[in-house]
């Protein structure tokens, strides 16, 4: 068994006293772990921080082997961050959502996608409103999409204002309000109907969470990454 | 192979850089260095087991409690180096660079091990760390000795943002070439870091 494909950098945890089992996502085999011979080597090592971008070849006699990877750097990204806490912070969210939530083995090429434009948007300023998106993305990717196209009460699409925390539809505003304590805020950048502003994009992150938790973390027995509350909680600071 | 030696292979193999194999052939060196070698390993190794305890103020291992580093009123009580495990305050001792204090975290922030900051020692730093009435031997400055790793990096700005009520200069160990590196060898990121932090000569 062999394939070679460009995938993203997601973890890489030390094996033994010289190799380490890394975790990558790909567009064609998804988030796919192998055996790195000698990664934890002084000139290997820093190829494989998250976000980090390898030509990665996975060979394996069996397919359902762990299977060892051969990698080349391609583009090194995690680096660049290192100075600016709150991009890194994102870096280092966006890459623990992807091991949590997506599937071994199993391809997504739109969350693949979804996280290359992710990082190749770190530089600008946008980024924040581009993680909230690619959060949506995996969960639509992994078939608990959010449905924001017009009111679950109504019918409408005028003043979408809220989201179901059950059903993960759009309510308006004025169906909504008697709800509004118990229903998700929906930012309106989301329907391109309002601008990011930092409580914006924190409304956003609140609402992929809950379904995060929800239809992923919560199935795995697993809570939200520690990564990401670290970056929700930086933002939030800015915020106040 | 006697149940002894068996047990001995085993926790042999458990050390870090050995295996089964090399395990089995430390044993046998051992055995057959039993009055010169074996004995006062093992007498080292009790001795060291029973003594060694880690410093209640900063983590690293000694024989007292605080340790030696912690109590020594030559080095300079301003400065606090903040450092993942007790081998990095080993290395930077063997560097005789540093004379300041240490403080040890016991790790960094961790996605894949899913360790967070209740799991290292930070309240502990922040004590150390606070004002001291009369601002006499009060830390001015804490150096983050981190690895130059997305972990490491993410820990070193969490603590820096910990640290920030106290006013207190909080610096990074520099990022760059290595001493004896050739540019031609060096991994785009470390070229990267080295440029933004170039200085004039």
């Amino acid at each position: 068994m062999e394939w070679t494909e460009e995938g993203i950098v997601l973890s890489a945890r030390p094996h033994g006293d010289t190799s380490l089992i890394l975790q990558a996502l790909t567009a064609g085999q998804g988030r796919h772990a192998g055996l790195v011979r000698g990664g934890q080597s002084v000139k290997k090592r820093a190829m494989f921080e998250p976000g980090n971008r390898l030509l990665l070849t996975w060979r394996a006699r069996i397919a359902d082997h762990l299977g060892a990877y051969e990698a080349e750097p391609v583009a090194t990204v995690s680096s660049r961050y290192y100075d600016d806490p709150d991009r890194l912070a994102a870096l280092a969210a966006a890459a623990a959502v992807a091991e949590k939530a997506l599937p071994e083995r199993e391809a997504h090429p739109g969350a693949y996608q979804g996280l290359l434009a992710f990082i190749d948007a770190l530089d600008h300023d946008f980024w924040p409103a581009l993680y909230v998106r690619w959060e949506m993305g995996v969960l639509a990717e992994l078939g608990f999409g959010l449905d924001l196209s017009c009111c679950a009460a109504t019918g409408s699409n005028d003043q979408l204002a809220y989201v179901s925390p059950r059903t993960g539809r759009a309510v308006s505003l004025s169906a909504g309000e008697p709800y509004r304590d118990r229903l998700l805020t929906l930012p309106g950048f989301l329907t391109g109907t309002g601008e990011v502003t930092p409580r914006a994009i924190l409304d956003g992150l609140a609402l992929t969470e809950h379904f995060l938790n929800r239809s992923v973390f919560h199935l795995k027995d697993e809570e939200t990454p520690g990564a990401r509350k670290r970056m929700v909680d930086r933002l939030t600071r800015l915020a106040a | 192979m006697s149940g002894e030696i068996e047990t001995l292979t085993k926790l042999l193999a458990r050390l870090p850089g050995l295996g089964p194999r090399s395990a089995r052939r430390a044993v046998l060196f051992l055995l057959k260095r039993r009055e010169q070698l074996m004995l006062p390993l093992a007498e080292a190794m009790h001795a060291a087991a029973k003594a060694m305890k880690a410093c209640r103020e900063c983590g690293n291992y000694a024989t007292e409690d605080p340790c030696p580093i912690c109590t020594d009123a030559r080095r300079d009580k301003t400065v606090m180096c903040v450092v993942e495990e007790v081998g990095d305050v080993w290395a930077f001792e063997r560097s005789g660079a540093y004379r300041g204090l240490y403080h040890v975290l016991g790790g960094t922030l961790s996605a894949l091990d899913g360790r967070g900051p209740e799991d290292l020692t930070l309240d502990k730093l922040v004590e150390r760390c606070r004002p001291k009435v009369g601002d006499e031997g009060s830390v001015t400055e804490v150096i983050l000795a981190l690895d130059a790793t997305v972990d490491g990096q993410t820990t070193a700005h969490y603590v820096s943002d910990r640290l920030q009520p106290l006013g207190i200069k909080v610096t990074r160990l520099a990022q760059g070439v290595p001493v004896g590196g050739e540019l031609d060898y060096l991994d785009d990121g470390t070229l990267t870091t080295a440029l933004k932090s170039r200085r004039e000569v």
